[in-house]
């Protein structure tokens, strides 16, 4: 009888050891989180305001609202997104449901895989190599919104590609059975179940956006502008770009640390938010799925 | 058999990469008629099968040897459209496996892709299908529901239903009930006899018994070659070869 009194000394011991070393892993992350959070609330919370939220700077910036740049990472998120989304699902189309298994398709992989190791900074110089100068977009939302694009691709991909091989092949079979197209399988039965992880995806990418620094710096965001963009051809400014200026070259630095911490807890609020529905939708799929 | 020939199978190999999967099967399906394959694990039936839709294009390494006819025309000729061939030899998979859409969109997706857009056509015949799959009375009042709501047996008839819609010449079932309860296989099997006054059925099953249950004519598989193809009643009574025997009695497989 005494094999069925299960786990006994030693073994018990290094079990539980080992699950605590988990739980504080884990604990350890969540209190990284809960830090940086705490920092930013405890230094910014002051400058929070309905004045802060909608209006733009004044007085060299030491004073008003971060409206401008507000209004400035959505449109270079946004527009990041739109050109990163077709051209991200229609690779992950590709190389998912038509590509060969071959050197060609290798060699695809391996370049999109490089695409994501890509330093932040130069793609902040290519943007400024290629679409400001040489297409002569100028520091533009356009060019600024491209580079970003060009950046959220790899995850775009990633996520896209993950979500069509989530969908079984016994779909597939199926369509291709009652006589549709390849092209007809994909548009009616793959895609649309895709769809969720690829929306979860887009937004994780956009979040991602919304975050970067040197790719606008270059490209898109300035030190102020008088007045909020009319057209994509115009300079913008921006919340990552804004907190940098703000503490490395503005004009009375620890005077406006309340907003750069400020600042800050607006644009970690918004990549939060984003996150955190991109989790709530897909934990509604998983269960509805 | 002076019955109307449906399909045709002539020195047909097939070969997975360097695996000759299928050796010089010859055969002859008849019109309106159930033909079983039988056979133990790995012999070939399911090969065979998916051989008469194409289905083994799919599969990269695959390649097909021989000629398999339609009416007379060989399906393996180049210029023979795939998409074509499949709307009118139809296939039913051995797990149900209805798409993530409404009862109805399921049963409707064939005649839409191959370009019906008469809406009051399709409503017609997605009714009709569901009715000729004994599947329309329990279904008729949640038809715009997801079709993953309904029980395993149910799924599979409304596979079938989806595949009859396009009214096809033959249906190739692919063990259809194997991944079902006694009930609901006593249903497809019922539904198998009342569909063969309309369509041709070839049945791919590792059940012999339910072989001798719905099928005409039945065919025995071993390793890849056809041993025997008979009338079943005389198959399983008075088999003319010993393997045959050895395999409905029993003695492996």
């Amino acid at each position: 009888m005494n094999e069925l009194r299960g786990l006994t000394g030693r073994r018990k011991t290094t079990q539980r050891v080992m699950f605590g070393l988990f739980r504080l892993s884990a604990v350890i992350n969540g209190a990284a989180l809960a830090v940086i959070v705490y920092f930013l609330v405890v230094r910014g919370w002051r400058a929070i305001s309905w004045t802060f939220l909608t209006q733009p700077p004044t007085d060299a910036m030491t004073k008003g609202g971060i409206l401008p740049c507000i209004v400035g990472t959505v449109c270079l998120s946004l527009g990041a997104i739109l050109m990163a989304l077709p051209v991200g699902v229609a690779s992950a189309i590709y190389l998912n449901e038509y590509a060969r298994p071959g050197r060609l398709l290798r060699l695809v992989r391996l370049g999109i895989n490089n695409l994501a190791g890509v330093p932040s900074v130069v793609f902040g110089l290519f943007g400024l190599a290629f679409f400001v100068v040489l297409l002569d977009m100028g520091v533009s939302i356009l060019a600024g919104a491209l580079t970003l694009g060009v950046l959220t691709l790899p995850v775009i991909i990633g996520s896209a590609e993950e979500a069509l091989r989530a969908v079984p092949d016994t779909y597939r079979e199926a369509s291709l059975g009652l006589g549709a197209t390849k092209w007809q399988t994909i548009r009616r039965v793959v895609l649309p179940a895709a769809l969720p992880g690829i929306f979860t995806g887009a937004i994780l990418g956009l979040s991602r956006a919304a975050g970067e620094t040197a790719p606008i710096m270059f490209t898109a965001a300035v030190f102020y502008t008088p007045s909020l963009p009319s057209s994509i051809f115009d300079e913008i400014m921006a919340l990552p770009y804004h907190i940098y200026v703000l503490a490395t070259a503005g004009v009375d630095i620890e005077a406006t640390r309340p907003l750069q911490y400020g600042t800050a807890l607006v644009l970690i609020v918004l990549v939060m938010a984003l996150n955190l529905g991109a989790i709530v939708y897909r934990a509604r799929l998983q269960r509805r799925g | 058999m002076d019955k109307p020939l449906s399909m045709a199978i002539k020195n047909l190999n097939f070969y997975y990469g360097d695996f000759h999967a299928l050796h010089d099967v010859s055969m002859e399906f008849y019109a309106h008629q159930v033909t079983a394959l039988i056979g133990p694990s790995g012999c070939g039936k399911s090969t065979l099968l998916r051989c008469l839709n194409r289905m083994n294009d799919l599969i990269p390494c695959a390649r097909a040897e021989g000629g398999v006819f339609l009416d007379n025309q060989n399906i393996y000729d180049p210029k023979v459209d795939v998409v074509t061939l499949r709307r009118r030899v139809g296939m039913v998979f051995q797990k149900p496996n209805p798409f993530p859409k409404t009862i109805f969109e399921n049963v409707a997706y064939g005649l839409k892709v191959n370009g019906n857009k008469d809406k009051a056509f399709i409503a017609d015949r997605v009714e009709k299908s569901l009715c000729q799959a004994a599947l329309w009375e329990e279904v008729k009042d949640r038809i715009h529901e997801s079709a993953l709501s309904l029980s395993g047996g149910q799924q599979q008839r409304l596979c079938i239903a989806r595949a009859l819609a396009v009214k096809p010449e033959v249906v190739l079932m692919d063990e259809p009930a194997s991944a079902l309860d006694p009930i609901a296989t006593q249903k497809i099997e019922e539904l198998i006899q009342q569909l063969k006054e309309s369509y041709t059925i070839i049945i791919v099953t590792h059940n012999m018994q339910q072989a001798a249950r719905v099928s005409d004519i039945t065919a025995f598989f071993y390793l890849g070659k056809l041993i025997e193809a008979d009338d079943t009643k005389t198959l399983f009574t008075k088999p003319r070869l010993r393997r045959t025997e050895d395999y409905i009695t029993g003695r492996f497989g």
